[in-house]
């Protein structure tokens, strides 16, 4: 049976009058790693500050470890039992082994208790030979490890970590996103990660909750929250790009036609007919063919001309006329065999279980 | 009266060289009563620095520009209060600290304490927020966060203590009024320091005494700011190279 580390149960939060968190209800399970994901000031970091109870709500309930944390007596211990990661890596004008090792000071262990797991973890971090060196000559990706390193050192239960690589180089990101895995694997150290980057929480998180002008409005897995976002909001947060408002014309057992102003598409959802809808799919999950086809088992095919072909990174955005606009998303080389070019005729397919289906008082 | 320089310039040299006894007795004094009322106020205004800036309450803001206002205290207005404070007449007369050293210590920290108390304020408030908040995350009480940070600036508010230090041997008019300018004779130490005893040499026209200890207060000058210099040096090469 599942323990829960984290009850929060309708926080809310105001600066100088404005809020910033608003209803914010959630759990979170023992050795996850729970990812919250939302754009630059959605209150993702305000959030990790409650948690970590560093500021007070203004409102709610909070339940840490079994314990009431917004009870003044507990705080004091229950800070001890977590540890907080900053997006900016906050080195102090010490040593990397001092910097390190400032935890471990302040809850007074023993010089040796201190040597010993400031030497552990720094092997973890890959860092074993800059015990000596000063910190602030440390570079941007191995000062936010020497910071992740300060974190883990007190054995922490629940780790936050607030964009902890927002400000770092692709091969830093990696090895702090691989060591992210490690402390949460070899530890069960239970991981509450913020990020605006969904790829990152899609990589790391196995729940992932999304916070949007201060209000969680979902929570899933990743799979989830990527393929069945609950309003258009998050849909258009979390990449989808094809996003229509229609009218379902018809419910068959579960399969629903839906009017998209003239294009009919076919889904899988529970409306009935006359109701507004919501119809969002994902770019990867639209197929470009050549010639019409008759043997596929998905049942939206539509004929179309390429309106343009945007490169992003190893793919390419294609955008077809449909009558509606849709995006399809595909490799480089399959373009290329493809031979897809501005103004060629194509046909797309789309599967009815890939589009999905939202009321409109969502959209 | 150039001849008066020169000549007063290199009887000045010849005293500080034959270390002439009243010449280093004011030099003494005024060193142990600068350096005493530097070390005081520095004992008192780095942990009363440190607790306004770490509270929030209100009139804070009031209590910062106030501080920083008595930066610029006359030091006779200094010396004119402490005087009606220590006289027979006043409130603290009993204490007897009125034209003896300990009463010019104190007038000298009336001087200094806000100085350092507001650059300690000023270097605490320079650290990046972020920083305390991971002090407090990493399980620090309060007082453990206060010297974590006070740890962070220190060089910062070491610079401070120079500056304190340097009003103290400078100023003139709280010692002359607290101190009274008393020669010292035998084992009596008096309170004639360098400054009060440059102002009475030069208003009885004994230039080469006061050049003498001009050049002596100029000396301690140069020193102090050679040490403020070396130990900012010292910081930045250190923050920069490895161990």
């Amino acid at each position: 049976m599942s323990e829960l580390v984290i009850e929060a149960e309708s926080l809310s939060k105001k600066y100088e009058g404005k809020d910033i968190l608003r209803e914010v209800s959630f759990s979170i399970d023992k050795g996850e790693i729970f990812g919250l994901i939302g754009p630059s000031g959605s209150g993702k970091s305000t959030l990790i500050r409650l948690l970590d109870l560093l500021e007070m709500p203004a409102g709610g309930k909070l339940s840490i470890l079994g314990t009431d944390a917004l009870a003044s007596r507990s705080r004091y211990d229950l800070r001890n039992r977590m540890a907080l990661l900053n997006q900016k890596p906050v080195i102090f004008n010490r040593s990397v082994y001092d910097n390190i090792a400032l935890g471990m000071k302040y809850r007074k262990k023993s010089n040796q208790e201190i040597k010993d797991s400031v030497h552990d973890v720094l092997e973890v971090i890959g860092l074993d030979d800059y015990g000596n060196r000063m910190a602030r000559t440390l570079s941007g990706g191995e000062a936010q490890r020497v910071a992740l390193a300060r974190s883990i050192v007190t054995k922490p239960e629940i780790l936050f970590l607030d964009e902890p690589t927002a400000n770092l180089d692709p091969h830093s990101t990696k090895k702090i996103e691989e060591l992210v895995q490690k402390i949460n694997r070899e530890y069960n150290t239970t991981i509450v990660l913020s990020t605006h980057d969904m790829l990152q929480g899609q990589k790391l998180a196995t729940r992932i909750g999304v916070i949007l002008d201060g209000k969680i409005l979902q929570i899933g897995t990743t799979n989830e929250i990527f393929h069945k976002p609950a309003t258009t909001n998050i849909a258009m947060f979390v990449g989808v790009e094809n996003i229509f408002s229609g009218t379902i014309t018809g419910n068959k057992k579960g399969e629903v036609t839906i009017d998209i102003r003239g294009m009919i598409i076919q889904a899988v959802a529970d409306f009935t007919e006359g109701y507004k809808v919501g119809v969002l799919f994902r770019a990867e999950d639209v197929t470009i063919h050549l010639e019409e086809i008759s043997k596929t088992s998905a049942r939206n095919i539509f004929k179309g001309k390429i309106k343009s072909l945007i490169p992003t990174g190893p793919f390419v955005n294609v955008v077809i006329d449909c009558g509606q606009d849709i995006n399809a998303l595909i490799t480089i080389s399959s373009a290329e065999e493809l031979g897809l070019s501005f103004g060629k005729q194509v046909w797309i397919s789309i599967k009815a279980t890939a589009v999905h289906v939202i009321s409109d008082s969502k959209i | 009266m150039v001849s008066e320089i020169a000549s007063g310039f290199l009887q000045a040299i010849n005293l500080i060289i034959t270390l002439n006894p009243e010449v280093m007795r004011i030099t003494l004094l005024s060193l142990e009563i600068s350096l005493s009322s530097t070390f005081l106020s520095a004992l008192l205004s780095i942990p009363l620095g440190s607790l306004i800036y770490y509270h929030e309450f209100f009139g804070k803001r009031f209590i910062i520009n106030m501080v920083q206002t008595l930066y610029a205290l006359p030091t006779v207005l200094a010396g004119l209060l402490l005087f009606l404070l220590l006289s027979n007449a006043g409130p603290l007369g009993f204490l007897g600290l009125l034209f003896t050293p300990q009463g010019m210590i104190l007038a000298q920290m009336i001087l200094v304490m806000p100085l350092i108390t507001g650059f300690t304020i000023s270097a605490l408030s320079g650290v990046d927020r972020d920083m305390k908040i991971i002090v407090i995350s990493l399980g620090a009480t309060k007082v453990q966060s206060i010297f974590t940070l006070i740890r962070e600036v220190r060089f910062a508010i070491l610079a401070a203590v120079i500056l304190g230090f340097g009003r103290a041997i400078s100023e003139v008019g709280a010692a002359m009024i607290i101190g009274g300018n008393i020669r010292g004779v035998l084992n009596y130490s008096g309170t004639r320091v360098l400054t009060t005893a440059i102002s009475l040499e030069t208003s009885q026209g004994d230039f080469a005494l006061a050049i003498a200890l001009g050049i002596i207060l100029l000396g301690v000058a140069v020193l102090v700011n050679f040490g403020l210099n070396l130990v900012q040096e010292g910081s930045v090469w250190k923050s920069y190279t490895s161990s």
